[in-house]
């Protein structure tokens, strides 16, 4: 076992150099805008799985997170006149603080309950949000400015903003694979295979189960306040239980408990809805659901879970 | 007479209000319990089922001319026939897996639901007369009774209380029990367990589709109607626990009544206040307050 976790850090490096490579190169292809949309998102996501692929735990509010911290840097920015980085680090911790209240209350219940409490919670974030007198309502918060990062470089050259939110990304990205390579993180799977053996070895399960649930908040948080300095805006729509299913649906499409999964799905979910808005409208929805079947039904390994049980089954094969 | 600064007048239609939107917290959160003690899955569809629920009786009265009474059977039916196929082709596959399979297969199929509705009658919302029978009202001197809400919850209510009968009164409900209990054991006996299942999936969606008819007169019949309500039953069933059918009934209209003490107190926490009670359930009683395990 001491083996395999050695040979996977010591294997990582190619892939972040592959990644950040990728992501210097992508803005002089594709249209920038749409890059950071998928980077919020593949952030997003990425701290999704850190709960459900890596402790077992199927939070089904996490756009409560993405959304009261897009909120919080967007009051901060717009009203209160902050620079973008105190603002998405004051979005930030606000969702690590309210990740650990949704946290302490969740973690009583397992399993299917869970998955409704956080739900439910979330939906409470969500009536808080439209209706408090600070949050624009329905409107929710719009022309955010972009500003300038720590009073030097001007956020609204897209090209500068775009390196800004990959240093984001990539940042929380290493974060989350330390998270996993970890002692910490080797516990965390320990739970998800066996609680009860977990307990009987004499880990306080809770503790560990609450502080991945902060982190994963905590930068879910991180993804929701980049978004809205990125698009300007913070608004109800992140704060739907709509958000929370999409945010399973790219883990689960890209590999559930995959590093790099979560972000895959989220360019492939955030692409197709990107290329279908102006073909079919409102029948993305169904496609979405439709994907959601599959996924469950036929691909529950995902696209990067599929690719590495194939590279698995060639390398047995030689 | 007034209670807290509130007459009878302004009290007694928002307490049956609360009463009604209770009686389908009852129904709802009834049928999800009956589900996820058989099969285990949390049905998301539920509210999806709701809604199709009333559109099969708008559909049914505007093209066919299928009347409501004929519709109280027929959507329960069609929304029971499609739950069969979802638990033979879908459901099925899932059983040996973590349970969460079950939520994002629901999950998806609510979103295919929600989505092809939204598609062909929009968001607005259709409206549905209430049928001729039970049209007016009664004057009950403090505040006028209409008929249709009163037929709501004896309607909502009877049928919880035949559910309740079914399962526990009946052989059938009996081996349905011992299904729940121990199916490995009940299936050596020799009965038939995967379509006891099925049944038990069917039975729950035709429930959440019978609620949707009898709501269809009194709400704008839309896509979005069930997805939203199920959210709240969510929470109920995490008050209640899904370990008892009374359990989940008499929380069901409780919350349901004091939603709507909440609206003349204390109109802004209206909508939260279930969510609230469920922080505060899941503080003193995680179990729920019918529940026996976690």
């Amino acid at each position: 076992m001491k083996a395999d976790i050695k040979v996977a850090q010591g294997s990582s490096w190619p892939m972040f150099v592959a990644l950040a490579t990728a992501g210097v190169v992508a803005p002089f292809l594709v249209y920038p805008t749409f890059l950071m949309k998928v980077l919020c998102f593949a952030l997003f996501a990425s701290a999704f799985n850190l709960l459900l692929g890596f402790a077992g735990l199927l939070s089904f509010g996490h756009a409560a997170f993405f959304s009261t911290s897009a909120y919080v840097c967007g009051y901060l920015c717009k009203v209160l006149g902050a620079t973008p980085e105190v603002g998405i680090l004051a979005g930030t911790a606000f969702a690590g603080a309210l990740g650990a209240l949704f946290g302490l209350l969740a973690i009583r219940r397992s399993g299917i309950y869970f998955a409704m409490i956080t739900l439910a919670l979330a939906q409470l974030a969500y009536f808080v949000e439209l209706e408090l007198p600070i949050t624009g309502g329905e409107d929710g918060l719009q022309g955010i400015p972009r500003g300038r990062l720590l009073g030097l470089i001007d956020l609204s050259n897209n090209l500068a903003m775009y390196f800004f939110v990959l240093a984001i990304y990539l940042g929380g990205f290493w974060l989350i694979h330390r998270t996993i390579h970890s002692p910490f993180g080797q516990v965390l799977k320990a739970i998800r295979e066996n609680e009860t053996r977990a307990i009987s070895l004499g880990y306080a399960v809770d503790r560990y189960k609450l502080l991945a649930f902060v982190i994963s908040a905590t930068l879910a948080g991180l993804a929701g306040a980049t978004k809205s300095i990125v698009f300007q805006l913070a608004s109800l729509t992140d704060a739907h239980w709509h958000m929370s299913g999409e945010v399973v649906l790219m883990t689960l499409l890209g590999g559930l408990g995959t590093v790099l999964g979560p972000s895959a799905g989220a360019l492939v979910i955030v692409g197709l809805e990107n290329v279908l808005a102006d073909k079919v409208g409102s029948w993305v929805t169904v496609i979405l659901g439709g994907i959601f079947v599959l996924c469950v039904l036929v691909f529950r390994r995902g696209i990067v879970g599929e690719l590495r049980a194939l590279s698995i089954a060639r390398r047995n094969e030689a | 007479m007034t209670i807290f600064g509130h007459s009878l007048h302004e009290l007694a239609p928002q307490l049956l209000l609360g009463l009604i939107n209770g009686s389908f917290y009852a129904v709802l959160s009834l049928g999800l319990a009956l589900i996820f003690g058989m099969l285990n899955v949390i049905n998301f569809a539920h509210g999806a089922q709701f809604m199709i629920g009333a559109f099969v009786a708008w559909i049914g009265l505007t093209q066919f001319g299928v009347n409501y009474w004929a519709a109280l059977v027929l959507a329960p039916l069609v929304v029971g026939a499609l739950a069969v196929l979802i638990e033979r082709l879908m459901l099925r596959r899932l059983y040996q897996l973590d349970h969460l399979y079950g939520l994002l297969l629901t999950f998806g199929l609510a979103l295919i639901a929600e989505g092809v509705f939204r598609n062909y009658y929009g968001v607005s919302g259709e409206s549905y007369d209430v049928p001729e029978q039970l049209q007016g009202g009664v004057n009950l001197g403090f505040m006028f009774l209409p008929l249709y809400r009163a037929w709501v919850v004896v309607a909502a209510l009877g049928m919880c209380l035949v559910v309740w009968f079914a399962i526990e009164r009946t052989r059938l409900g009996a081996t349905l029990r011992a299904a729940t209990q121990r199916p490995d054991l009940v299936q050596a006996l020799g009965i038939n367990v995967p379509q006891l299942m099925t049944l038990t999936y069917a039975t729950g969606s035709a429930l959440a589709a019978y609620a949707g008819v009898l709501a269809a007169p009194m709400v704008q019949v839309n896509p979005l109607m069930g997805s939203n309500l199920i959210i709240v039953v969510f929470a109920v069933v995490v008050i209640g626990g899904m370990g008892s059918i009374l359990g989940s009934i008499v929380t069901g209209i409780g919350l349901g009544l004091v939603e709507a003490l909440t609206k003349v107190y204390y109109p802004e926490a209206s909508a939260v206040v279930i969510f609230l009670i469920m922080v505060i359930v899941l503080l003193v009683r995680p179990a729920g307050l019918f529940g026996r395990t976690a």
